[in-house]
This record gives C-alpha cells, sequence and structure tokens, in this order.
C-alpha cells in the first residue's frame, strides 16, 4: 500500500493532468475515547494540511504520511492534549504549512486584516460616492438642461 | 493526416483571427464600411475552421489514433466512445483547444445575433475578440499543440485518469470554459464602448444578454464541479475552497456584481466606469484562472500538469490584455459627472453597496489564495490558506450581503417613498429573524449562531423577493396581472430565490452532517442519523475497463426498507489505479452517502458512512439561478427588431462617416 | 487628480504581475525543514544490522554527517543508492541511514546485494524518528553540523549535480566551523 503510493506519487504527478493523485477514499476506523473527541480531532484533523499532497487535509488524503498524522492527531486529543499543543507538535515538525489557518503574525497581518481593510476602503468609497450625489442634488434639484440632454442621449441612444 | 488537417485547420482559423483583428479596425479609422463589413464573413471562417479542428481531435479519439500524443496520453482503446469524446478536453492541450473553440463560438453568436446593434460597435468587439483568440491560438501552436505526433506509434494508449472517467467530465469542462470565456464578450463590449468613447446606456443593454449568457453557464460549470466533486471525490465535501476552485469562483462573484451594475447603467445611466471595470475584472480574473491551472504556481488537487513556460505565456498574455485594457481606461474613462440622481434609499444604494460587497468578497478570495504566493516570492517561507480561513471571512461578507440583497428588488429606483419601505420590510425582517432562531433548535436543540444567520437570511432573501414579485404583477386598483411580470423580472425573482435555497442547503449540509467510520462485513450492521445500515455482502463486478469490488448494503429506517446502498472500490486495469465510488441515495432532505475503504480482513472493509441534510438544496439552487438568469438574458427587450434593423442599415453609412 | 484615480486599478494589476512572475519560478511543493538550527530530536533506536544494539542522538554527534532517510519500498531511493555508494567511497562524511517503515529483513538482503553506503544504518520500523524529523516521504537527506544541529534538509533523491551545487559547498563550509571548533 505505501509501497504503490509512494511510487506512484512523483510519477503521477508528473505524467497526469488533472486531478492528480486523489484515487482511494481513506477510511479508517479509529475508536476513539468519547464523541465529543471524535469531534474535535476530526474537526483539528481537517484544519491541518498533508505535507506531502496537493493541498489536501489529513482527513482526506490517502498518502502515507496523512496516515501517520492524522493517527497522531486522534491519539493525542485521546490523550487529552489541547489544540494549542496538537497544533505545536506539528509546527515543530513540518512548519507553518501544515495550518491551513494560518497564525495571527507579522507576516499574516495582511491577510488576516485584509478583509477589513477592503472593507473599509469599499464603504469609504461608497460613502463618497453617495455623498456627491446629494451633495449635488441638494445644490441643484433640478437637471441643468446640458445635463438633461446627456442623461437624454445616454439612455436613448438604441430607442430610435 | 487528419490531425494535420485538424493542425492546418486551427492555423487557418488563425490566420481568419490575424484579419479579423485587423480589417475591420482599418475600416472603422478610414471610414470604409466595406472593410468594416468583413468582420462577419471572417468571425463565421474563424469558427468554422477552428470547429474543424475540435472535430478533428475528436475523430482521432474516436478511432484510437495513438499516433497522436495527446490521444496516446489521454485515451485507450478500450475507454467507452463517450469519454473518448470528452477526453478531447480532458488534459492542458484539448482544453486549451477547447477554450479557443469557445472563445471563436462566442465571437460567431455576436455576429450572428447582432444585427440590430451599431455595425461599427460590433465589428469593434469581433475585432476584440479575435485579438484573444489569436493569443490562445499562438499559445497552444506554440507550446502545447494537441496534433503533435508521437513515434515510434504506442500499441495502446495510457488511458484516461480514472477520476475523469465520468459523466461529469463530460459535461462540467464545457460549461466551465464557455462561462469563463463568456466574459471575454463583455470585456470585448466594455473595450469597444471605452474605444469610442460611448460608455452609455445602449451599450450596457447590448452588453447585459451576453454578460447573463456567460453567467448562466459559469454558474451551471461550478455547481457541475461542485457536485461531481461531491460524489466522485468519495470525501462527501462539496466545497474545499481549492485554488483552482477560487479560480472560477472568482469571476462568478464579479460576473454576479457585473449583471447588475450594468442594469443600472442601462436604466439609469449611471456606474458606467464601474461597469467597465467589472467587465474587464470578470475577464481578467477568468484569464488568472486559467494561469493558476495551467503554471502551477500553486499547488491544488485539480491542476493540470505544471510547466512554468506555459505559465510564462499565460502571463504575458494576460499582462497585455489586462495592462492594455486598463491603460485604455485610465485614459478613456468616462470623466463626466454621472448625470443620474438617487437618493441615500433608492435601488442604486442598494445595488453600489452589493456591487461593493461582492468586490469585497471576491478581493477576500483573491486575497486568501495568492497569499502562501505572496509569502513565498517575498522569501518569507511556506503557509497555507485554507477552509477555515475562507470561512471566517468569507461568510460573514456574504451574510451581510444577503441583508441588501433582500432590500433591492423591492427598493424604488431613485428615491423611496417615505414609509413605504418600512412597511414592506418589517414583516419579513420578523418572520426571517424567527425562523432563523428556530431553526437550531429544531434542528438538534442546540444553539448555533451559523444556523441563525444562515436560514435566517435565505428566509429573508426569500420573502422580500416574493414581496417584489407581487409588487411587480400588483396593478394599480389592487388586482393580479401577471403579464406585467417581464421575463427580466422573472428572471430575478427565480435566481434569487435560488440564492435563498442553496444557502439553506449549504447552512445545513456545514452545520448538522454527520459521519461515521466503521468496520463492515457481512452481517454487521451499524446505525446513523436513524438510519440502520446492513452489510448484506461484497459483490465482484467487472466493468469496460475495471473490475471492482462492490460492497451491498441495506438500509433500513426503523423497520421500513430504505434502498440498497452500492459503494465500489474499482482497479482500473490500464493505470492500475484504484479509486472509490461512493453509494448515494440522494433525497429532498438528505443524502445518504457510504464509501468503501480498504480491506481490514478476508470479509470486512473500513466503510464511511455520512448523513448529509439538505446537500442537495446547493445544486437546487444553482439550478434556480441559471434558469432565471437564462430568463433574463431572452427578455425581449434583448431581442433586435427585423424591421428597425434594415432601417438602421441605411443610416449606418451615415454614422460611419462622422465616426 | 481625478485622471490619476483612474490609474489606480492598473497599477494594483501590475504589481500583483510582478509576483505571478515571480511565483513562476518558486516550487510551491519544496517545503523548508521546520528543523533546521534545531538539534536532531532524541531517539533511542536498534541498529538495522543488529537487534540488541541502539543508537541515540548523541552517537551522531561529533562529526558533520548526512543522515538520509531510505526505505526499500522506496523506488527513489534505489535511484540515489549508486550515488551514496560513490559518496561513500569518497570518505569525505559519515552517511548515517534510517531506514525508514521498513521489514528488517529485506532492508539487510538489500544492502548486501547493492552495498551499504552507510556508516550506522537506524531501525526506525514505526517511523517515529521520521515523524519527528518531519519526513514526508522517502528519500530525505539531513546535513548535521559536529554539534548534532540540523542545518539543511534536501528532500528527493541526492545526484552528483545535487551534491556539487548544494550539498558540498555546505558540507566545506560545516566543516570549517568544526575544524575551528577544534572537532574532526
Amino acid at each position: 500500500m505505501i509501497k504503490s503510493l509512494m511510487k506512484g506519487f512523483s510519477a503521477l504527478v508528473l505524467l497526469l493532468s488533472m486531478a492528480s493523485i486523489v484515487n482511494a477514499t481513506p477510511v479508517d476506523t479509529y475508536e476513539f475515547k468519547s464523541v465529543d473527541n471524535q469531534k474535535r480531532a476530526l474537526s483539528l484533523a481537517h484544519s491541518l494540511r498533508c505535507p506531502q499532497c496537493q493541498n489536501q487535509n489529513l482527513i482526506d488524503s490517502n498518502s502515507p504520511v496523512a496516515q501517520d498524522l492524522r493517527l497522531e492527531v486522534y491519539q493525542m486529543v485521546d490523550e487529552g492534549k489541547g489544540d494549542d499543543e496538537i497544533v505545536e507538535f506539528m509546527t515543530s515538525r513540518y512548519g507553518e504549512f501544515v495550518l491551513y489557518k494560518p497564525r495571527m503574525e507579522a507576516k499574516t497581518y495582511v491577510l488576516w486584516l485584509g478583509p477589513i481593510a477592503l472593507l473599509l476602503f469599499g464603504g469609504v468609497i461608497g460613502f463618497f460616492f453617495i455623498r456627491k450625489q446629494r451633495i449635488a442634488d441638494a445644490n441643484n434639484q433640478e437637471l441643468s438642461s446640458e445635463e438633461q440632454q446627456e442623461l437624454d442621449r445616454l439612455l436613448k441612444r438604441d430607442a430610435k | 493526416m487528419i490531425p494535420e488537417l485538424g493542425h492546418f485547420s486551427l492555423i487557418i482559423g488563425l490566420a481568419f483571427a490575424m484579419l479579423l483583428a485587423i480589417v475591420p479596425l482599418v475600416g472603422v479609422a478610414r471610414k470604409d464600411q466595406y472593410l468594416v463589413r468583413y468582420a462577419w464573413p471572417l468571425s463565421y471562417g474563424m469558427f468554422f475552421f477552428i470547429l474543424f479542428s475540435v472535430v478533428a481531435l475528436g475523430y482521432s479519439f474516436a478511432v484510437d489514433d495513438f499516433s497522436v500524443a495527446y490521444v496516446a496520453h489521454h485515451s485507450n482503446s478500450e475507454l467507452p466512445i463517450f469519454f473518448k469524446i470528452a477526453a478531447v478536453w480532458g488534459g492542458h492541450e484539448g482544453s486549451l483547444l477547447f477554450w479557443v473553440f469557445s472563445l471563436a463560438a462566442w465571437a460567431a453568436a455576436v455576429a450572428l445575433f447582432s444585427k440590430g446593434l451599431e455595425e461599427v460597435f460590433t465589428a469593434r468587439v469581433l475585432s476584440i475578440l479575435a485579438m484573444i483568440l489569436i493569443g490562445f491560438t499562438l499559445f497552444m501552436l506554440l507550446t502545447s499543440s494537441p496534433f503533435a505526433r508521437l513515434f515510434p506509434i504506442p500499441m495502446e494508449g495510457r488511458d484516461l485518469n480514472p477520476m475523469l472517467q465520468d459523466v461529469g467530465l463530460i459535461f462540467h469542462p464545457p460549461m466551465l470554459y464557455l462561462g469563463y470565456v463568456g466574459f471575454a464578450v463583455s470585456f470585448a463590449f466594455a473595450i469597444a464602448a471605452l474605444m469610442s468613447g460611448r460608455l452609455d446606456s445602449a451599450w450596457a443593454r447590448w452588453s447585459r444578454p451576453w454578460t447573463l449568457a456567460a453567467w448562466v453557464f459559469l454558474t451551471g460549470g461550478i455547481s457541475l464541479g461542485s457536485w461531481w466533486a461531491y460524489y466522485e471525490l468519495g470525501w462527501g465535501g462539496w466545497w474545499f475552497w481549492d485554488p483552482v476552485e477560487n479560480a472560477s469562483f472568482m469571476p462568478w462573484l464579479i460576473g454576479t456584481a457585473l449583471l447588475h451594475s450594468v442594469i443600472v447603467t442601462e436604466k439609469r445611466g449611471a456606474f458606467r466606469n464601474w461597469t467597465v471595470l467589472l467587465s474587464i475584472f470578470a475577464f481578467s480574473l477568468s484569464l488568472l484562472g486559467t494561469f493558476i491551472v495551467r503554471s502551477g504556481v500553486l499547488t491544488s488537487v485539480h491542476s493540470f500538469a505544471a510547466d512554468p513556460s506555459r505559465g510564462m505565456f499565460i502571463l504575458l498574455l494576460l499582462g497585455l490584455a489586462v495592462g492594455g485594457s486598463l491603460t485604455l481606461f485610465a485614459f478613456r474613462a468616462s470623466e463626466m459627472r454621472s448625470p443620474a440622481r438617487f437618493e441615500l434609499k433608492s435601488k442604486e444604494t442598494m445595488m453600489l453597496i452589493c456591487n461593493l460587497l461582492l468586490t469585497v468578497a471576491c478581493g477576500t478570495v483573491l486575497l486568501g489564495t495568492l497569499y502562501p504566493l505572496l509569502i513565498d516570492a517575498l522569501g518569507m517561507g511556506k503557509i497555507s490558506v485554507g477552509p477555515p480561513y475562507f470561512n471566517a471571512v468569507f461568510v460573514p461578507i456574504v451574510l451581510v450581503l444577503f441583508g441588501f440583497m433582500g432590500v433591492g428588488p423591492v427598493i424604488r429606483w431613485k428615491k423611496s417613498k417615505a414609509g413605504e419601505m418600512k412597511r414592506q420590510l418589517i414583516v419579513p425582517a420578523v418572520i426571517a429573524a424567527v425562523a432563523g432562531l428556530a431553526a437550531p433548535f429544531l434542528a438538534d436543540g442546540q444553539f448555533n449562531i451559523w444556523v441563525v444567520f444562515g436560514i435566517g437570511m435565505a428566509v429573508w432573501v426569500a420573502l422580500m423577493t416574493f414581496r417584489a414579485a407581487y409588487n411587480i404583477v400588483k396593478t394599480k386598483d389592487g388586482s393580479i396581472d401577471l403579464t406585467r411580470l417581464g421575463r427580466s423580472q422573472l428572471g430575478m425573482i427565480i435566481a434569487h430565490l435560488g440564492i435563498a435555497v442553496s444557502v439553506v442547503g449549504a447552512t445545513m449540509v456545514s452545520n448538522y452532517s454527520l459521519e461515521k467510520s466503521v468496520r463492515m462485513g457481512p452481517g454487521i450492521s451499524h446505525e446513523l442519523a436513524g438510519y440502520t445500515f446492513n452489510y448484506v455482502e461484497t459483490k465482484n463486478v467487472v466493468g469496460p475497463n475495471y473490475t471492482a469490488q462492490q460492497g451491498q448494503i441495506e438500509v433500513y429506517e426503523g423497520d421500513d426498507y430504505v434502498t440498497l446502498l452500492r459503494p465500489d472500490r474499482r482497479q482500473y486495469n490500464v493505470r492500475t489505479m484504484d479509486m472509490t465510488e461512493a453509494g448515494i441515495d440522494w433525497g429532498l432532505f438528505r443524502d445518504l452517502y457510504v464509501t468503501m475503504g480498504d480491506p481490514i480482513s478476508r470479509t470486512e472493509y473500513a466503510v464511511r458512512i455520512n448523513y448529509k441534510p439538505y446537500v442537495r438544496w446547493i445544486w437546487f439552487g444553482s439550478i434556480f439561478m441559471m434558469v432565471g438568469g437564462f430568463f433574463a438574458a431572452s427578455d425581449k427587450r434583448y431581442r433586435v427588431k427585423a424591421k428597425s434593423a434594415e432601417k438602421t442599415a441605411a443610416k449606418e453609412a451615415d454614422k460611419l462617416a462622422t465616426a | 487628480m481625478k485622471k490619476l484615480v483612474l490609474f489606480i486599478p492598473l497599477v494594483v494589476v501590475l504589481g500583483m504581475g510582478v509576483f505571478l512572475y515571480k511565483g513562476l519560478f518558486l516550487n510551491p511543493q519544496q517545503l523548508d525543514s521546520a528543523l533546521e538550527g534545531k538539534p536532531i530530536p532524541a531517539f533511542q533506536l536498534e541498529v538495522l544490522e543488529k537487534s540488541g544494539e541502539t543508537v541515540t542522538n548523541e552517537t551522531l554527534k561529533g562529526k558533520v554527517g548526512l543522515l538520509n532517510v531510505w526505505a526499500t519500498w522506496c523506488p527513489s531511493c534505489k535511484y540515489e543508492h549508486p550515488f551514496l555508494m560513490t559518496l561513500a567511497r569518497k570518505n569525505i562524511l559519515p552517511i548515517y541511514g534510517i531506514n525508514y517503515r521498513d521489514d528488517r529483513p529485506l532492508a539487510i538482503r538489500e544492502l548486501s546485494r547493492e552495498g551499504n553506503p552507510y556508516a550506522i544504518n537506524i531501525y526506525d520500523h514505526d517511523g517515529r524518528l521520521g515523524l519527528d524529523l518531519g519526513v514526508y516521504g522517502a528519500p530525505e537527506s539531513f546535513l548535521i553540523d559536529h554539534k548534532g544541529i540540523i542545518r539543511y534538509r534536501y528532500a528527493g533523491p541526492i545526484d552528483s549535480r545535487v551534491w556539487k551545487e548544494t550539498l558540498y559547498p555546505m558540507v566545506q563550509q560545516l566543516q570549517a566551523e568544526a575544524a575551528k571548533d577544534g572537532a574532526s
């Protein structure tokens, strides 16, 4: 099993076109000590990336290293270790790469704060756009004849 | 011989495209109507020769011509015939040919259905489409020809990747490409409008049905892909936030914004620069998607074999298209103050807010998708950005978006009447809030904030859409007149309901899925979500090009027999690959989904059982959206009146003289 | 002023293009090891050839060495093997093997047939050491300095080009450091 996959891996990456290595779906029959443990372990393993594969998490990947790591996560959860501890275990061996949810730190500020900045930026643009309209509106209730013509031209070109 | 003809035909198609890119524009510059009118025959010629080229490749697949490298790598004589044909777009080279073919088909369609438009304008659009086509055809001919021969000729083909041997391959890529490439038409319309300096309502009206058509295809392509991944990959997931999925989702988000912005431009003459920008970005993001899928800069489950030289070429095309169009935009964008005024409480404002939110959502996906690349390029190491990030930032943004989306169809253009809005909003808002709060307690009795907002917003959008429909059909004297409902309004209603349906599906399946991994063999039964799964036996099954062990699992609900599930473990002969094929019992309110894992003992297998509530709703919703988009695109207003077309033909000559 | 605003989209897109261009020359598959700069993880394992004898992380200290993860099920390791034999003959540095998730008799038979380039072979049957080293596939190689610190990780088979261009310059540097510290 491990053999064929390891052998397959490099060859497949080179040769296959789409959807390279996903083939058989992994199913483990690990018995958790409790349902809560299972829930926590699965969600944790879902958020960790298999270091060898093409963008798959530990649950979805059938590669041997993913199997090992998955089992490691399950066992550590059953031993009562905390999420932070398990994440630390993984990153100290495989690096930040395995975290699908990057930590908040200097190099990820842009990533985490970017959406908020974008939202603010969009809000500012929208605000000014609307305000400009309203000021123009307040100053000048009616369109000037020139503007009315322009609007008509814009709206009516193909209506002839 | 046939492959050479295909290759040759592609080159002729390229020659037509080159003429099409030059002749009509020269005609416009020289005010020579004769040259301008060459755009039509050239477009049809281009389409014909590229079509022939695709047919030639399909023929080579059908007759198992393994002397063609692309056929040898993606087919096998044992492959069923429909997969052989679908394999035309199953690999890099062939799918690129299909990309180019889609573009030629769109160009031919524009030529055919644009009789009522100004001739000069359409000619420009066709020239721009031809320029894009030249770029990609050159890319194909220079770096990745599907017609390259192989020597010595192999006796057998290496077979199509078993992952792709599925009906999904037959429909998903063509739909997706037609959608991707369709935005090239909106793009070409925007550029033609910039070139002529006439960003007006007519341009918006002409562009709108094409944008809708592209959007319908893209919606179809994405949801087919999601559905395919759901049943084929065996994980039961429907969206993975993989770079390649994001690559198709970003143009969809911007395309959706564009659909709405173009309405404001058409009806009110406002948002013109914004509509142009969105047209440019929708297509640019399609090109970016092509780059991501084919260059290998990001690791994905779905990407084609990576090759930096290909990436370089696409990046060059991307740079030319986007850089060129944005430069044109910077110089030619309308500086005229928007003459159309609107109040804070108006449809325009709602459209603006939804547009901004869609753009921000797209920006977020873009940021997350490219961030690992950014960090790597700066030499700061390797990081991953995955589903936990996207869910955390994307979901709140779209929830806010749904809030405004509900108001949009109900509120008036320009200025809402005082008090009228409040009266219309209050009842749906209360019902939505109650439904949202009740949902998690009905489901499993535990409070869940995401379910509250998901279901609440879905109900809100649905109710407000019904309210909008009521407003449209009700006449002044209070009776109902269905003829007041135009096709584009009907389309809007159906599509917005589709969003609500999809949101219910996504919320339920994300929060209430159950799964269990168990050891199963004859006589063993397990229970999940009130269903009993009873493993009867394992059968050996022989397919056309694979053999399989198939579990026979009976499902009971209480004492009632529900169904027999038959998950497969297939071994494909040629590529010696193992594949799992899930056994699924689908239902309106839940799917039962079973996959077979590795054998544990001689008779027992590891089996995963999934219970997926409401998962179908995600794709039902997309069908709604597609149908809605189709209705809107086929609105009478966009259809050309034959009479006026003749009349305008006479005027064209004068117009050209003044253009 | 208004004109300049219209150039913003162009500037943003061009900036992105630069990164995409740079991205073409990066390999997203190649990961840096999280262990570079850290000591070899503590372990106590049996020697491949003799089941009673144990090796620990202390055993590997004192000399600049190459730690090579291999297995009989790994085809790239077979490709790499002849080069490791040449390297061992040159006697530049000791090569320590980690026989990773393998079968002992198979591994011993393979070495007796193909030659044994390893000064010490650590038998990591359950892959525990591999896990601690952050190994995600064989072959992988680690350069360790005389203090037992991991200085570099190379994933994939070593051949003469990789050795000449990447590994050997580092080995020379590490050996110079070692000489300065008075070790051999």
